[in-house]
């Protein structure tokens, strides 16, 4: 085989090569939805940020309008605060909640949009008011263990007092 | 103390070769740019140690492909999770089997073909000729290998898992009814490409750089005789696969350790 043959050869091996990385990184990974060319930064403080991590989704009514981009501890709150990217898209009023939720039961964790009705929008550098922190199981069946005691101390209090 | 002497004897001798083995690689780095200014040898050798190994490559990432999606269906199935068998078999493909299976293939391939190739070249004394005429045998013709060797794997191992991605799709979707939508997009959702692709790409990298240079080291340093070369071929193949498995394990524990 002449020395073109085995060049142009050699060539379509590499092209094959790049095509099959384009199709593993667009099609089986996540690359197509990661350009973060038109979106605006807003942040939100949460108290607990639970289990979310960087680039998880940013939801609005399930719909998927951004992604998380940073979380920091801020060290004179002591609160977590979250970097969100929000598609340039999609503009909300400047009282919308955020919340930290999970997909699913067991799913991962997720930032959701509810918004409000104010007539200005958020603005690029804003912080979103009101949060609401995630769920923290520990916490909840802390609760539910003190809601059983004084249930069952003001029945056991309400029997005596019943006896006397 | 004969027993002692000789263990003593054994382990000098293994860190003499494995001196020796570094010493050559690192002669063969500073025939790089001589190689490089050859382009057309490098072009050559990506020829014979890539395009020549396309077709076994393809062939094993389809079956594989096949197997896979197969075999983690009913295991997925009993717990109700057949929707997640796209990832499933993404990541085991492209963060392992991909880059593995091809060196280990690559090795068997290729590794033996290069061994075979500078052995009988030591053989017919044409490596003691050139050095003769003051011709620099490894930029000439062992640099050449090296660099046609760590640019062909790495898109060998991506063709393997983009080809075995593929074939699992033909058997969930066409013949076991997965759903087509769910198996694209919860990969497309869970697989990161910098964390997944890329480390399976680099480790692809590590192992084309081990298979050559062993392959290569071991036909330099045969013995010049036919039963030399074929014993330096086994020992190639043999090698080159328990590196793999063996940096297979460092790198996995390097890269994937936090989930």
């Amino acid at each position: 085989m002449g020395k073109k043959g085995v060049e142009t050869l050699v060539g379509l091996f590499v092209l094959l090569g790049v095509a099959g990385l384009a199709f593993l990184a667009l099609k089986a990974a996540n690359l197509g939805s990661l350009t973060g060319a038109d979106s605006y930064s807003v942040q939100a403080r949460f108290d607990n940020i639970g289990g979310l991590k960087p680039r998880a989704a940013v939801r609005s009514a399930g719909v998927t309008v951004g992604r998380v981009s940073s979380i920091v501890l801020d060290p004179k709150t002591f609160q977590g605060v979250v970097t969100l990217d929000i598609e340039r898209t999609y503009n909300f009023p400047k009282d919308t909640a955020a919340k930290i939720l999970t997909a699913g039961l067991l799913g991962d964790q997720y930032v959701g949009l509810e918004p409000g009705g104010d007539d200005k929008n958020l603005v690029a550098g804003e912080t979103i008011a009101q949060t609401q922190s995630a769920v923290v199981l520990e916490n909840l069946i802390g609760q539910f263990l003190t809601t059983q005691a004084d249930d069952a101390g003001s029945a056991s209090g309400a029997a005596s007092g019943a006896k006397k | 103390m004969n027993f002692v002497q000789r263990l003593g004897n054994n382990t000098l001798d293994q860190l003499r070769g494995w001196g020796h083995a570094a010493l050559f690689f690192w002669e063969m780095l500073l025939a790089v740019p001589a190689a490089l200014s050859r382009f057309g040898l490098v072009v050559a050798q990506i020829y014979a140690i890539g395009n020549r190994s396309l077709v076994i490559i393809l062939a094993s990432g389809l079956a594989v492909g096949f197997v896979l999606a197969l075999q983690m269906y009913y295991a997925l199935v009993t717990y109700g999770a057949a929707e997640s068998l796209g990832l499933i078999v993404n990541l085991s493909l492209v963060r392992e089997l991909g880059p593995v299976v091809t060196g280990l293939l690559f090795a068997g391939r290729a590794g033996t073909s290069l061994t075979a190739e500078i052995g009988l070249m030591k053989a017919g004394e044409q490596i003691a000729a050139m050095e003769l005429m003051a011709i620099d045998p490894k930029a000439r013709v062992l640099v050449p290998r090296l660099i046609g060797g760590v640019v062909s794997m790495p898109i060998l191992a991506v063709l393997f898992s983009a080809v075995g991605i593929l074939g699992a799709w033909v058997v969930a979707v066409k013949m076991i009814g997965v759903d087509s939508g769910n198996f694209w997009s919860i990969m497309q959702t869970q697989v990161d490409v910098w964390r997944d692709v890329g480390n399976g790409v680099i480790k692809s990298i590590v192992f084309g750089v081990i298979c050559t240079v062993v392959a290569l080291y071991q036909g330099f340093e045969t013995e010049a005789t036919p039963e030399g070369v074929a014993y330096a071929t086994t020992r190639t193949v043999v090698i080159s696969s328990l590196w793999i498995l063996g940096m297979d394990f460092i790198l996995t524990a390097l890269m994937f350790s936090t989930p």
